[in-house]
């Protein structure tokens, strides 16, 4: 089985890496790239946990070809802190107690980061249909959906 | 003079159907043993599947635990959670 | 925010334990570094795959496995040949005894396949895509058999029988022939018949669960290194360490000793990562292969071949006078135990009237195997399901003698003093306050409009001491680092390093809680059973508390006084004897002196934690009906539990918000479909419906203090009782808002819909 070459960019940075023709996204990202902050919860795009974005967009990296990533930008949560600076999401995840075991949480913020990118002030409801692709079983979203708002209004701040 | 109740079907092989006795004992590890030479194999059991509740308190693995002269002590199934 | 009702009686000044500081293993979790159970890699690692049966029941004829092994990349391929056939033990190692012929058989079938699902051979390869072609080249020739799954046809005397030598236990008699139902237990008091003579009202119904599944996102995941010394590494995302290390010693006769299994950081568990399914497979594939192998199962691998808890049927008969006592209660559950006996039907006997004080009654359980998966534990195992046909049956019995649900079991509540329904005495238990927090909330008397609904319901646990170890360790600049072998799965760890940080006077930040391998700590019971702050932090305490009387020693040794005229206060050593001047010492100035003062400074301590408080939790539920679809919407929900004390309020919180989460999905959705053939149609995340975050609304915690005096701040356990109400609150208040009962869970729209038709 012949192994298809790849080259994209990551968080950033130019990355190349070998695939499996059949190879997901989200197998590529943990094997090849040794990105393992996204996780496979379920490998059919119905849990968000392993999402990423992909040239702007909030995709499940799951359902994404490793082959289709040539040539995109890709944005893992690896790539969310500035060096060790956590972003306000970040932030607010740990001061609300947003997590619990912690494995939906990088799904949960890169997804977070996707809807503030798109709508910066978004009121709960918005907010809770936005992330209703990220199921998570341990926290039943209430301290999730408080610290995505506060730190809606944090970034406001900042940007004003 | 403890009085004990056993508050379990699994008891029942061993007691014949008896639920209540009355046992003199200074800690759990005499009262097994004292429950265990009038059942055989009651002991054992008691040590293997049954935790103790002794004046409300839920004790398992407890042999040392003290009993009062009038302590209520119950045998229930151990509890496992989630 | 939590209402707090502080009704400790000792009023500690407390510096951190209460507080809400930010978890130490935060910063790891929200930026991808944690390392969780499919995160970790070795050297020359093998990817290792099972072989599951595509039949429900079957005899297995024979298994070839020369092709697979045959192909470029194969370096191990397992049957149940590969494993000893261990004689039916029952071995403590989990959170009670397990079977190990039948956990070994789960992990590999032997001679039948049980479920659709089930394991029947491995195969480890260098590669994913060669390891699926080896399962492929398998050749498992099996011989059909009949199938049941439903609990009460698995109960008929002509029911395909599991297992031949299948005699039910705790019957009068011993039975003659083998059956399904594995066991039949009893809990009785008073005289049934003469308490129903007494009764002005008599309620008698029949409710139903499906199984549903713990849900963890997580699948599981493991690496294990079987080396060429006989000595083993195991990676494992797990409840608990020291249980693999146990079972798989068990499993494969090797001494715990030359197992060392290293707790990933793990996706969620609720009790269904409390037993084992990969790590003894794994080991078998390394042993052979010489190289370690690692197993992360598919989320379609989780629903079929990982314990659900049962589905189950609910029979409640209740006798009230006019006024609301409850005089009698007769309740029959039969639960689903999947492919090997052991359902929690127990703790659901000995819960289902765990808050009324009914003074006749008997509860029986049956233990019931069937075709499908074998159950393990979901949070408070067993209690969900009989609460919610016993707390239905109560809103059904207030409807009837026109009382307020929560009057009436304020009128039968079970307080201190009171003989519990499973039979010790209660002491020390808030379940009162519950009621009473939850009647005086602004919920209860908010206004609805029409097609809402209202329901209450009520729940207990009893929550487990056991064996703990932890160690306190302080370095030589006086901070302190607590090590445990509990794998956290809510935040417990913080706490961990909150009551260390209490006695020992420092501020959290100077304080590292972490969890330690087998190796490293002693042992420790699994994370499960809301244990771990409890047993867990008991140990953390009194290891602090034994080196701050070695702290008092050292300063008394430097300043040549008797050791009682030390003190120690805000991390410090205060000298009493009023004729000398010393200054205080702090830890960090007794640590640079640790040599000179005896050695290092630390301490180890190994308890059997007693005298764990029971949780009562009490929560009222909002739903709102849409008659045209029969979707039911969550709007609004509070519930109240005792939690003893809060050590960190907002993981409590979290634990209250998380239980609550999962029972909805339990009540509205949740279910295992099975097709005629016997095999789960739904084992995946869209048609398994959880709870996402749009359809629930926030939901309010109310802790309630009512401190456990065993514990040394007073903790209670708190992540199991919340689980226990919302089924029976979600029935109740669709009731209230549609006017009809609904007797079976989930309550999906197409049983609602038929359900208002039939009106």
């Amino acid at each position: 089985m012949t192994r298809t070459h790849i080259s994209a960019t990551v968080n950033g940075d130019p990355v190349e890496f070998l695939s499996d023709a059949g190879a997901t996204l989200l197998d590529a990202l943990r094997d090849e790239l040794g990105l393992t902050g996204s996780k496979e919860g379920c490998g059919s795009g119905d849990c968000g946990a392993c999402s990423v974005i992909v040239d702007g967009r909030l995709v499940c990296s799951c359902l994404m070809l490793a082959a289709e990533a040539e040539g995109r930008r890709i944005e893992t949560i690896e790539g969310m802190a500035d060096g060790s600076v956590l972003h306000p999401l970040q932030r607010k995840f740990l001061e609300h107690a947003a997590l619990q075991c912690g494995f939906c949480t990088p799904g949960l913020l890169v997804a977070a980061k996707a809807l503030l990118d798109a709508n910066p002030d978004p009121t709960e409801s918005e907010t809770r249909y936005w992330l209703a692709g990220n199921l998570c079983r341990c926290t039943g979203y209430d301290k999730v959906i408080r610290a995505v708002m506060d730190a809606a209004a944090e970034l406001r701040q900042v940007r004003v | 003079m403890a009085h004990v109740v056993a508050a379990c079907s699994t008891c029942r092989p061993f007691t014949g159907g008896t639920t209540q006795f009355e046992v003199e004992a200074p800690n759990v590890r005499r009262l097994i043993a004292e429950l265990d030479r009038r059942y055989p194999g009651f002991g054992d059991h008691i040590t293997r599947r049954m935790a103790i509740a002794i004046d409300g308190e839920i004790h398992q693995d407890a042999d040392a635990a003290p009993l009062a002269p009038d302590s209520e002590v119950y045998l229930i199934p151990r509890i496992g959670g989630g | 925010m939590s209402d707090f009702l502080d009704r400790s009686e000792a009023t500690l000044d407390l510096k951190v334990v209460g507080t809400r500081p930010v978890r130490p293993d935060g910063a790891d979790k929200v930026t991808g570094r944690a390392t969780f159970g499919a995160d970790f890699a070795m050297p020359g690692m093998l990817v290792g795959k099972i072989k599951r049966s595509p039949h429900a029941h079957a005899a297995i004829v024979s298994i070839d496995t020369r092709k697979a092994r045959a192909l470029a990349g194969v370096k191990a391929v397992v049957t149940a040949a590969d494993f000893p056939d261990l004689a039916s033990e029952a071995y403590e190692a989990g959170e009670g005894a397990a079977n190990l012929r039948d956990l070994s058989l789960n992990c590999m079938a032997r001679g039948k396949a049980l479920y659709d699902g089930h394991a029947v051979a491995a195969v480890a390869a260098t590669s994913s895509v060669i390891a699926d072609a080896a399962l492929d080249m398998i050749e498992v020739t099996y011989e059909v058999l009949a199938h049941v799954i439903d609990v009460e046809d698995a109960m008929a005397p002509d029911a395909p029988l599991l297992h031949a030598h299948l005699f039910t236990e705790g019957l009068e008699a011993k039975p003659d022939k083998p059956s399904n139902i594995a066991q039949r237990n009893r809990l009785t008091r008073g005289d049934l018949e003469a308490g129903f003579a007494m009764a002005d009202v008599v309620l008698e119904a029949r409710y139903t669960t499906a199984a549903v599944h713990q849900g963890y996102i997580e699948p599981h995941a493991c690496v294990a290194a079987f080396g060429a010394d006989g000595q083993c590494q195991v990676w494992s995302s797990s409840q608990g360490q020291f249980m693999v290390r146990t079972y798989c010693a068990k499993l494969l006769g090797l001494e715990s000793s030359d197992i060392r299994v290293t707790p990933a950081e793990i996706g969620g568990g609720f009790g269904g990562k409390t037993t084992v399914y990969l790590e003894p497979v794994a080991l078998a594939l390394s042993r052979l292969a010489g190289a370690p192998v690692k197993m992360v199962m598919s989320r379609e691998e989780v629903f079929r071949a990982t314990g659900p808890t049962s589905g189950a049927v609910i029979e409640v008969k209740l006798g009230a006078r006019a006024d609301g006592t409850l005089v009698a209660a007769d309740v029959v559950l039969k639960y689903q135990a999947g492919a090997f006996p052991g359902s929690p039907v127990g703790a659901g006997s000995m819960t289902a009237l765990a808050c009324y004080d009914v003074p006749n009654f008997r509860v029986t359980g049956f233990d019931v195997v069937t075709n499908s998966p074998k159950v393990a534990a979901y949070r408070a195992p067993g209690a969900p399901i009989a609460a919610f046909g016993i707390e239905s049956a109560i809103d059904e019995l207030a409807l009837k003698l026109g009382m307020d649900p929560l009057a009436l079991r304020m009128k039968n509540a079970v307080r201190d003093g009171v003989k519990a329904a499973y039979g010790p005495t209660f002491r020390n238990i808030g379940y009162v306050e519950t009621l009473e927090a939850i009647q005086n909330h602004p919920h209860y008397t908010a206004p609805l409009e029409p097609g809402q609904g209202r329901g209450v319901a009520v729940g207990f646990w009893f929550n487990i001491g056991g064996e703990s170890t932890a160690a306190v360790n302080v370095g030589e600049d006086g901070t302190a680092v607590v090590v445990t072998g509990n794998p956290d799965i809510g935040g417990s760890r913080a706490a961990m390093a909150m009551m260390a940080a209490e006695v020992l006077g420092l501020p959290i930040e100077k304080v590292r809680p972490i969890v330690a391998d087998t190796a490293a700590i002693g042992f420790s019971m699994l994370t499960g059973g809301s244990r771990t702050t409890f047993a867990t932090g008991m140990a953390v305490t009194q290891a602090a508390q034994k080196i701050v009387v070695d702290l008092k020693r050292r300063a008394a040794q430097i300043w040549e006084v008797g050791a009682d005229q030390v003190d120690w206060i805000d991390g410090a050593a205060v000298c009493l004897d009023a004729s000398k001047t010393h200054p205080d010492l702090t830890l960090a100035a007794l640590a640079a002196r640790s040599a000179r003062t005896g050695g290092p400074i630390g301490a180890q301590v190994s308890l059997t934690a007693q005298g764990a408080g029971p949780g009562f939790a009490a929560h009222i539920c909002d739903v709102e009906v849409d008659r045209e679809t029969g979707h039911v919407t969550i709007l609004r929900y509070t519930a109240a539990q005792d939690v003893g004390r809060a050590i960190h309020p907002a993981y409590v919180e979290g634990q209250i918000q998380g239980g609550v989460a999962q029972g909805i999905g339990w009540a509205l959705n949740e279910e295992y479909i099975f097709d005629r053939d016997g095999r789960m149609e739904n084992a995946g995340f869209l048609d398994y419906r959880m709870p996402v975050a749009s359809d629930l609304p926030m939901i309010e915690p109310i802790l309630i203090e009512v401190a456990n005096p065993r514990h040394p701040f007073g903790a209670k356990g708190v992540g199991e009782a919340p689980i226990v109400p919302p089924l029976a609150a979600v029935a109740n208040a669709v009731r209230a808002a549609i006017g009809v009962r609904m007797t079976g869970l989930p309550l999906s729209p197409p049983k609602i819909r038929a359900a208002i038709d039939a009106r």
